[in-house]
């Protein structure tokens, strides 16, 4: 019988129990993306002989009766931020192509530790920067519910991969939503961690202080497993939170909500949200307040300024971070003629290198952080960010977590914003509050919008460390919506041509 | 509010040295113009009695112990370089002809 449609929760009982083995597991995934990833393009990158090579230790290790960690031999397809060792790694910029890091990125390391069988690289927007993987210098990625429509991004190939059964989960990083809105529109669970709380060592940095990694799953439960697996303090990230991670695993499994309280998040609903996702987002409420939850309003009068901090902060920082691409020590380098200066070669390696919203950001970035437009940009961009904190700690006064849409509407035509930057960055509005502020964020399917019949994601919100509540929330309304439905969410997508499951 | 000028991008992208064609220039000074309107709009309610925040985590400088740790190999180092010379990394011309 076939695995691939099962949870990593599954999976991994079926791999104790012996009923599969790792390299059967691994192969049958494989398949898969044989079998969809031409038309999905979820990967950039397989690492074939390698997990098989790994999958077949961790079968004789579970022969010898090693005690094992819950998730050894389950597949999982890693973005392609990460670096891996000896693994090409390209941020999806033609300025990394070929590149292969000659170390594991803390993550990486981690789930290593746990045996996790890293499938392969994934695709993304550029650096991370965009919201539908377009930005792809290697072609975007689709959506397995339309192959037509985007799947969200910057982790848009991590979330594909998932949604279309080539992986049970998946690792993003998210920076202004960059995992929650392509979990939402690819209708899987994405959960974007406590800033600090996932180390960010190897993660090839966009904007350092908003960058976070997370995991992606089809399941509340099996993203609280591998969030479990990679979270804890790093010594080698100098922002590393250095305190107890708690038990996301037991959240996820609680289902009781009785008596919290939910806050809605007033400035995040209305004009600009599509008609079906907003419904989905009251019957997710009304559902909530029958499984014994209080729903209270709160407002967050400044988060209307988030989006605007944001596209001044994290071009900043990456007009920063990305200096590093100087063709020098890695990666690509152009016009090399033994006649040109190092400036020289550096322009022109960086014009070739780089894709356009990728120089629009450098360019904004540096602009913002240049005399004479420092504080008028930059400097207040960091004071909207002081207030959207303090709207978060009242509401946080009110509410045990926050609430709203993930994203103001479902997957979109691929090509519909590629032209029209601004329309582009709207996707990211009801995200971005959270990155600002450091604080968790976790988006789960909450139906179809009736308008297209496509995923609509429901965000839920926590303070900093307190991530367990997300899975807690979380865990609730995904098990009230499966006995709704009858069935999981993923069992509504339609097959794909090809697809083995 | 204020404009950006073709020449002002252009300057921009000399600092962030990124060579630019004519139709670059061109495209960018247009959307930078839209992208800085729509961004001013932080200067709403940033004012001087709101401190900024740089980072979520308020920190001070991180600091270990001064001990030898493992790093990479000079062969795992320069295993990315565009060229490399003796154990080094091979560069253009820093510094013009004399």
């Amino acid at each position: 019988m076939s695995l691939l449609k099962k949870t990593a929760t599954e999976q991994a009982q079926a791999l104790a129990a012996k009923q599969i083995s790792a390299t059967e597991l691994v192969q049958e995934h494989y398949a898969q993306i044989k079998a969809v990833d031409n038309e999905v393009k979820a990967f950039l990158y397989l690492d074939e002989k390698n997990a098989l090579a790994q999958a077949a230790t961790i079968d004789k290790k579970r022969a010898a009766g090693e005690k094992l960690s819950p998730l050894a031999g389950i597949p999982l397809a890693l973005k392609d931020v990460m670096a891996q060792a000896n693994v090409p790694t390209t941020c999806g910029s033609k300025i990394l192509e070929g590149w292969r890091p000659p170390y594991d990125a803390t993550l990486v390391t981690k789930l290593k530790a746990n045996d996790v069988v890293i499938l392969g690289k994934t695709n993304m927007d550029e650096f991370a920067m965009g919201s539908s993987t377009e930005n792809s210098a290697f072609g975007p990625t689709h959506n397995p519910w339309d192959l037509t429509r985007i799947p969200g991004g910057s982790s848009g190939g991590s979330a594909a991969a998932v949604a279309a059964f080539e992986a049970p989960i998946s690792i993003g990083t998210d920076t202004g939503g960059s995992i929650r809105q392509p979990a939402a529109v690819c209708g899987i669970v994405g959960v974007k961690p406590t800033y600090g709380s996932v180390s960010r060592y190897g993660l090839i940095a966009f904007s350092s202080s908003l960058d976070q990694a997370g995991p992606f799953a089809r399941t509340v439960e099996d993203a609280a497993m591998v969030h479990a697996a990679i979270a804890g303090f790093d010594p080698k990230d100098s922002t590393s939170i250095n305190s107890p991670v708690p038990d996301f695993v037991s959240a996820a499994r609680k289902k009781d909500v009785k008596g919290l309280k939910i806050g809605v998040v007033k400035e995040l609903s209305g004009d600009g949200y599509q008609t079906g996702v907003a419904e989905k987002f009251s019957q997710t409420l009304d559902l909530l307040v029958s499984l014994g939850a209080q729903i209270v309003e709160v407002s967050c009068p400044n988060f209307q300024y988030a989006l605007a901090a944001y596209y001044l902060v994290a071009p900043s920082e990456c007009s920063s971070n990305l200096a590093r691409f100087d063709a020098m020590r890695y990666g690509l380098r152009v016009g090399d003629d033994g006649q040109r200066s190092a400036e020289e070669v550096m322009n022109l390696t960086r014009q070739a290198g780089f894709g356009r919203e990728v120089k629009r950001r450098i360019i904004l970035g540096t602009y913002a952080l240049s005399s004479g437009y420092y504080d008028a940009y930059y400097g207040s961009a960091q004071k909207v960010r002081t207030l959207i904190k303090q709207d978060f700690d009242n509401a946080f006064k009110s509410a045990d977590v926050l609430v709203s849409p993930t994203a103001p509407t479902t997957a979109f035509k691929i090509g519909e914003k590629a032209n029209d930057p601004l329309a582009m960055y709207l996707n990211d509005i009801a995200t971005i509050p959270v990155n600002m502020a450091g604080i968790c964020g976790l988006s789960l399917p909450n139906g179809l919008a009736s308008e297209d019949q496509l995923p609509s994601g429901f965000q839920i919100m926590a303070p900093a460390m307190a991530d367990d509540r997300l899975y807690l929330v979380g865990g609730a309304i995904e098990a009230a919506l499966k006995d709704k439905w009858g069935k999981p969410f993923w069992e509504f997508a339609p097959k794909l041509k090809g697809s083995k499951c | 509010m204020a404009g950006i000028s073709r020449e002002e991008v252009a300057n921009l992208a000399r600092l962030a040295r990124i060579q630019m064609s004519d139709e670059e220039l061109d495209h960018l000074s247009g959307e930078m113009q839209v992208i800085l309107s729509a961004v001013a709009k932080v200067q709403e309610v940033a004012n001087s009695d709101v401190p900024p925040t740089s980072h979520p985590i308020p920190i001070t400088n991180v600091t270990r112990e001064d001990v030898v740790t493992k790093s990479l190999t000079v062969e795992q180092a320069l295993s990315g370089a565009p060229k490399k010379s003796e154990d080094r990394f091979q560069v253009p011309q820093i510094l013009g002809e004399e």
